[in-house]
């Protein structure tokens, strides 16, 4: 057996020489890790990880294939891969391609063989790092240069990655059955299963670019507005939060996912900070503060917001009432908000959960009966 | 919410004795909650039959019942100590039949006492098929097609919708008892037939055939506020048809998208919500589909399981120990994950490992049997291994199964490729290793997935292990690379030499001076997310090692190893009890062991686990990590039975210190001649005996010692191939029947024995710490010499033995442990016959019956010998309180008699036929587990031996007699007596009129072989036990053949589950406790028994003052 050789290199020095992987080349990014177990085609589409070098930690990765129905958005979006052991084969009946051949047709430059247990206990340490993968040619520049290479590389703080997610025009999909009204979706890296989620339950689905304005938005009369997530830096998105606020003195219901949670802080008044090395799993206990239930979530979060826990508090921004309405068990980050004088809520973590379980759907009802009981209260 | 506050007390039910389906991993469970519930404050109250657990340690509980698992023991239980809740969740399925028991006696109401775990509701919506089907269909998701019926004529006409093949299963049997594929309406008949008999609700499932289709299982947990978390996926690699207990499976499953799994998720919270799991766990079972993906529930168990002790141990989260906090009332958001302290276990654990778990057999022990893996479980244990990925994980399963050939090979010639794909075709024992030699030999993975249904995936990672082999054993040199690659893919260096043609010292010397070795990760619940603060290990060649330093003084434990006939539990029991001694004297205890049932492989037990196979590789690896830091005062090899004794010499020649007994001693034992020496210097004699390695050499020597001899191959354990021979013809076949097991070689020679017709057998287990012999106990065998002492009862005090021949016992154990120069354990096997005491067998290391020892007599044998092994002498160990003052060879006259039965699987195993095979026992162990019977005498004490192995004796009915010539005359009196307390005898012709000449009077029953054709009123013997009309039934063998006569007689006895006697000294035992019985059992807790023993100790040393 032979193979071609790659390295994944951190900012911090650290080398973990492997074998390529995907597509040949070199490619640079924050490096995270994630912990699923399963979706990682899911994983891999999600616009979220943008920019992000994703670290596996499940050691088998591509035994299922790929197919047409899980995808998340119309391409890979990760900037490279790391896995320890890729399928040699394609093992399910619904799979019409390769992982690997996928990856080499994206052009998205990944490694195998790497002690991605090692990787992930070092960004755990370290937090997350810019790193780079390097194959082909580029395996054999010199350590030195490759360090330089990732060193130069953009951090991702302070960065703002919507334009490079978001549809350049918007689109319309229509409800499954009877509609209930347009909704405005902000795609700031809308996924495939939100979208069919919304559609559902009745939402007639107007998909925006990041870019629109108050006015065009108001202009489709929408029912109510919805945040997506994303990647980037809450903290460098003012334009989508000076819109969302516009949304909320509209008094339009508003739900946000992810992206859309910080972006509701933000729009709250709240701040945002960078977690050391983010969520990103499929096995997350959320409490629900208000049922005391807990929840299994999918996260995909390395900014959180900063918000009072345990206590109801006032919007710095004038938005009344706000309370932190879901909390990670494991690490007490914030990962939902509820605004009590306005129609507006968001969760940090995925409902639409793909990859991942199913616990946190309701919350698409609970928006879809928030813009029923408000629809009801306009015409009453 | 957190805990209850109305419940301060809680009945444990325990699972009983150790049978197939039921194993080790309810004793892992069991103690698991009891430690649980102590720690909370809750008095735990705990019965189990089961001497050889951890968890009827007195430690492990406040009052601990060694009694029966009958509804009728439990209710004078409930009684006497009126608990506020009984938990039946941990203790299997007869802890869960005994609690339905219970509702339906009403004995619940009567004590007002609450099913705590799971209620009798959800108990009955998981286990009634009919009842879980409509649940299912009702939650929206799928089942396979079927039918219930309550009679054969009800099951014909079903058959008919259903079709060929379909599948069987009789309601509430555990391990799948009785199911199994029907390919026709014969065998659909007498499947039925028998699963009716099996079912105690007489009905049975009768259902589509799903043949071939993935499983999968899911462990579920759910508390109060209806939060339900996944623990584990499980994959069977087998698919649908073969037992998930008898299939590979590997967690987490490995072929499902997210949406297929999610799914699965999804059904299963809707499961366990629907049937009302609200404080515990449950384990639900699918299939799949893998052309549609259409899935199908299978099955669910609303309890703990035999999967979830694996899960456990596969993830690091420990299902028992929270599904008893769960029952008391706490929620899972309230309960921290004991890996991480800082996280809570309401979470999902996530693996960046694969866990693969390969099933151990014992067919060899049943030749009879017919050896198709199906529906009903058959294998006796398991190993579990981890490893980065799915072939390093399968390849150090396969070899922590320490058996011939269990491992991928690759010597010689592969074979036809047709004819390989034919037979594995077929489900059996060792099928992986035909489907890797099919593929050496050319098969593709399309054409072993169109053989054997197993998923495409599975089958490339063989096809990858062999392309890996080929670059072994094609390279130019064995470089690091090569080496690393080899090891990621989990090669050992036996594979590599043999791949070389090299040694296997060689490999690993080159492998060291390359520099290529393990680094030992860390099992943590949530693939390193947290930091793990439980050191529980296992070894990848992977970059980064996670042992953290210790400068303490370190002692390894070597375990056991899968359970196998021969060597189960008990040598976990020593192992563990090593651990809790050494640790409480200071060290830091490390615990290697492979097999996931145990206690031993919890991570609460040593302060270090490390998860690996206990090969010398293996073993020397872990040692080289732990030797990085601290000290290692040495490696304790004498309590793993076989599997650690087996390592001793390697491990000392690598330089690494033996505690205990030396290597060179243990050989002492072993050695036929080296050990004659040491009896004759004891003064001691064994049974005439020679040595043999080919046919004509036995007959010599046989002929000389004199017929009947026993014979037996070297360095067997639990008896392999071990037989009494009658006359030479027999030795003949013997040796026609063995031939294929390459059992007996030059280097390891038959032993041929003297065979001491009639004479009693006794076991001593004792302490020798080089200058004083503490006896543990003196045990009598109720069975003559002959019966392996697996298989025998025995009663410890012994009941027939005199003074005299006590101290001669005692004296001839301290002549032989002073002769090997024993350090710690040894078991010395006795018979007595005409007067003359016979040194059969010395083993220098712990027997099966230690714990046995130390429940009955309170000698913690086990943890003293941890302690003389690290240098601690006998002496100091009475002074501390450590060893009673008093040895185990004077048991006062008013102490309690303790017997200790075995319990038999021969109603697991038929042949191709369909019948059972035969029930005779013999010098060839073949029993799964034990139970122990404790009560003011000996008749009382049998009598719950009895009733705890095979739910007990009848108080009246029919007795069926019919005994060699040689046993006629012994007949006469126990026959007599069944007489006179009412019971009907029956009898053949022989039989019959020696008992008519005695004055008692037998009906004569035809024999089975007189001829099979019904004549109206005159049934034969085999179709009145069918009808159920026999009660009793004692048979001996006649012993010249190996089909003697009364086998349809012994297996219609077993299939029927009547009582069966085939020797005359199980008679004699029973017919007295036929009266005992008629009043019901008393019941009393070790821990009283511990006061009367102290309380006795007080009073002598009074008198004595």
């Amino acid at each position: 057996m032979s193979f071609e050789p790659a390295v994944l290199v951190l900012e911090d020095g650290t080398r973990y020489p492997g074998r390529a992987y995907g597509a040949i080349g070199r490619t640079l990014g924050e490096v995270v890790f994630a912990t699923g177990m399963t979706g990682y085609q899911e994983t891999l589409t999600d616009p979220s990880y943008a920019g992000q070098i994703v670290v596996m930690t499940a050691p088998h990765v591509g035994n299922t294939g790929v197919n047409d129905e899980d995808m998340e958005s119309s391409r890979i979006w990760v900037s490279g891969y790391v896995v320890r052991d890729p399928s040699r084969v394609v093992s399910n009946y619904r799979a019409n391609g390769s992982l690997g051949d996928l990856l080499v047709s994206e052009r998205v430059v990944g490694i195998s063989g790497i002690d991605t247990r090692a990787v992930t206990r070092r960004l755990r340490d370290a937090g997350s790092m810019r790193g780079g993968v390097f194959s082909g040619a580029d395996a054999a520049l010199d350590p030195e240069a490759q360090l330089s290479i990732v060193r130069d590389a953009g951090l991702m703080s302070g960065q703002n990655l919507s334009a490079e997610v978001s549809t350049e025009v918007g689109y319309v999909v229509a409800p499954d059955a009877g509609s209930i009204g347009r909704l405005a979706v902000l795609d700031l890296g809308v996924k495939t299963s939100t979208i069919n989620h919304l559609v559902a339950r009745g939402f007639e689905v107007h998909v925006l670019p990041q870019s629109i304005s108050i006015d065009e938005l108001l202009a489709i009369d929408p029912v109510a507005v919805f945040y997506s997530n994303g990647p980037g830096d809450p903290a460098a998105s003012d334009g989508h939060v000076e819109l969302l606020q516009d949304v909320l003195r509209e008094g339009l219901p508003f739900f946000g996912i992810c992206f859309g949670n910080q972006l509701l802080g933000r729009a709250l008044g709240f701040g945002t900070y960078k977690l050391p090395f983010g969520h990103r799993g499929i096995n997350q206990p959320v409490v629900d503060v208000a049922t005391g239930r807990t929840e299994i979530t999918s996260h995909n979060h390395g900014f959180a917001v900063d918000a009072p826990i345990g206590a109801i508090s006032e919007s710095p921004a004038g938005f009344g009432r706000v309370v932190v309405s879901h909390v990670n068990l494991n690490d007490n980050v914030v990962e939902g908000l509820n605004a009590l004088d306005i129609p507006a809520f968001s969760v940090q973590y995925h409902p639409e959960a793909a990859a991942g379980p199913h616990d946190a759907n309701y919350l698409f009802d609970r928006f879809r009966d928030m813009v029923l009981s408000a629809r009801k209260e306009t015409n009453a | 919410m957190p805990k209850r506050p109305d419940i301060n007390s809680v009945l444990v039910i325990g699972s009983g004795p150790i049978v197939i389906g039921q194993a080790a991993e309810f004793d892992y469970s069991g103690t698991q909650a009891c430690r649980v519930l102590r720690e909370e404050g809750v008095r735990v109250i705990l019965v189990n039959s089961n001497p050889a657990t951890i968890m009827t340690d007195p430690d492990f509980a406040d009052a601990t019942y060694i009694e029966p698992i009958t509804w009728e023991v439990i209710e004078t239980i409930i009684a006497k100590e009126k608990p506020d809740a009984i938990l039946p969740t941990l203790g299997g399925q007869t802890a869960l039949n005994a609690a339905i028991d219970l509702h339906k006696h009403g004995i619940l109401e009567k004590y007002d006492v609450e099913l705590i775990g799971a209620n009798f509701e959800a108990i009955n919506k998981g286990e009634d098929r009919q009842i879980f089907k409509q649940l299912v269909l009702d939650v929206g998701a799928d089942v396979a097609k079927s039918y219930i019926a309550h009679t054969v004529a009800e099951a014909v006409e079903f058959a008919e919708d259903l079709g060929f093949p379909l599948v069987i299963r009789p309601s509430f049997t555990m391990g799948g008892l009785g199911s199994g594929f029907a390919y026709d309406r014969a065998e659909l008949i007498r499947m039925v037939t028998d699963g009716l008999h099996q079912s105690p609700t007489t009905e049975v499932l009768l259902e589509e055939s799903i043949l071939g289709w993935k499983e999968y299982e899911l462990e579920l947990m759910r508390d109060t506020a209806d939060n339900t978390v996944v623990v584990c996926s499980i994959e069977n690699v087998d698919p649908v048809g073969v037992h998930t207990g008898d299939s590979i499976t590997v967690a987490p499953a490995l072929t499902l998208t997210d949406r297929e799994y999610q799914n699965l998720r999804d059904i299963g919270i809707e499961i366990i919500r629907a049937v009302g799991v609200d404080t515990g766990g449950c384990n639900i079972q699918f299939a799949i589909d893998p052309a549609t993906g259409r899935v199908i529930v299978i099955e669910m168990n609303p309890r703990v399981s035999r999967s979830s002790a694996l899960a456990s141990k596969a993830t690091g989260f420990p299902i028992a120990k929270i599904a008893a906090k769960l029952a008391i009332g706490y929620r899972l958001d309230e309960i921290p994950n004991d890996i991480t302290k800082v996280t809570p276990a309401s979470f999902e654990p996530t693996l960046d490992y694969v866990v693969v778990k390969v099933p151990r057999f014992a067919f060899e022990k049943f030749p009879a049997a017919d050896v198709r893996l199906t529906t009903t479980m058959k294998s006796v244990g398991e190993a579990m291994a981890i490893g980065r990925n799915y072939s390093t994980a399968l390849q150090k399963a396969l070899r922590s199964l320490e058996k011939r050939g269990s491992s991928f090979h690759w010597e010689g010639e592969p074979g036809d490729k047709a004819e390989l794909l034919a037979v594995s075709s077929i489900p059996t024992d060792g099928r992986i290793v035909t489907v890797q030699q099919a593929m050496r030999a050319g098969a593709t993975t399309a054409e072993v997935f169109e053989a054997t249904a197993i998923d495409p995936w599975f089958i490339d990672q063989i096809a990858l292990i062999n392309e890996v082999a080929d670059d072994i054993a094609s390279a130019g040199a064995l470089d690091a690379n090569l080496l690393r690659l080899s090891k990621d893919h989990g090669f050992s260096d036996v594979q590599i030499a043999q791949l070389r043609g090299i040694a296997e010292a060689e490999v690993r010397a080159l492998r060291w001076q390359l520099g290529v070795r393990p680094v030992f990760k860390t099992v943590d619940t949530c693939a390193g997310e947290f930091p793990a603060l439980t050191p529980y290990h296992y070894s990848s060649y992977d970059l980064e090692t996670e042992v953290t330093p210790s400068d303490r003084r370190k002692v390894i434990i070597l375990g056991s190893g899968p359970n196998r006939i021969g060597q189960g539990i008990e040598f976990d029991y020593s192992c563990v009890h090593a651990s809790f001694a050494l640790s409480d004297a200071g060290f830091e205890t490390i615990m290697i062991n492979c097999n996931p049932e145990t206690v031993s492989t919890d991570y609460d037990t040593s302060d270090r686990l490390y998860f690996e196979p206990l090969t010398l590789e293996d073993v020397l690896e872990i040692i080289h990590a732990e030797s990085q830091s601290g000290e290692l005062v040495g490696v304790v090899v004498q309590l793993g039975g076989q599997t650690a004794l087996g390592l001793a010499q390697g491990l000392k020649d690598a330089g690494v210190p033996i505690l205990g007994t030396t290597p060179e001693a243990i050989d002492l034992a072993e050695e036929r001649g080296l050990f004659s020496k040491i009896l004759a210097e004891a003064g001691l004699i064994a049974p005439k005996n020679g040595t043999a390695t080919d046919r004509d050499e036995a007959i010599t020597i046989a002929e000389d010692i004199g017929y009947p001899v026993l014979v037996r191959p070297s360095h067997v354990l639990g008896g392999r191939g071990m037989e009494i021979v009658y006359d030479s013809e027999s030795m003949a076949d013997y040796f026609e029947r063995v031939k294929d097991q390459a059992i007996i070689a030059p280097g390891s020679p038959l032993l041929v024995d003297r065979f001491l017709d009639d004479a009693v057998e006794i076991d001593i287990d004792a302490l020798y710490d080089g200058t004083e012999l503490y006896i543990g106990g003196i045990m009598e065998h109720i069975e003559e010499a002959g019966i392996h002492s697996g298989d025998s009862a025995c009663t410890l005090p012994p009941v027939t033995l005199g003074r005299d021949v006590i101290d001669r016992v005692r004296e001839a154990t301290r002549g032989i442990a002073a002769g090997i120069g024993v350090r710690g354990l040894i078991n010395v096997q006795f018979a007595i016959g005409q007067g003359i005491l016979y040194v059969l067998e010395a083993n220098p290391r712990a027997s099966r019956t230690v714990p046995f020892v130390s429940k009955a007599l309170g000698i913690p044998l086990a943890k003293a010998a941890a302690l003389v092994m690290v240098g601690r002498d006998i002496r100091s160990l009475v002074a501390d309180g450590m060893l009673p003052a008093q040895d185990g060879s004077i048991v006062p006259m008013d102490a309690p008699v303790s017997v200790k039965e075995a319990v038999l699987p021969f109603k697991r195993f038929r042949t191709v036929e369909g019948h059972v095979v035969d029930s005779v026992l013999g010098p060839e162990m073949r029993s799964t587990g034990e139970v122990m019977g404790i009560d003011s005498n000996f008749p009382k004490a049998f009598a719950k031996s009895q009733e705890a192995a095979y739910g007990g004796l009848p108080s009246s009915g029919a007795v069926f007699v019919s005994v060699a010539d040689r046993d006629k005359r012994a007949i006469v009196l126990p026959v007599l007596r069944l007489s006179q307390l009412g019971f009907k005898i029956l009898a053949t012709e022989g039989t019959a009129e020696v008992l008519a000449r005695n004055g008692i009077e037998a009906r004569v029953v035809r024999k089975y072989f007189m001829g099979q054709e019904v004549v109206e009123g005159e049934p034969s013997i085999v179709e009145l036990i069918n009808r159920g009309e026999v009660d009793v039934v004692i048979n001996t063998p006649s012993g010249r053949s190996a089909r003697a006569d009364g086998y349809e007689i012994r297996t219609a006895t077993v299939a029927a589950d009547k009582p069966l006697f085939t020797t005359i000294a199980q008679l004699g035992a029973a017919v007295a406790s036929f009266e005992a019985i008629r009043d019901g059992f008393e019941v009393r807790s070790l821990q009283d028994y511990a006061i009367d023993r102290a309380e006795r100790l007080a009073r002598s040393q009074v008198a004595h003052a």
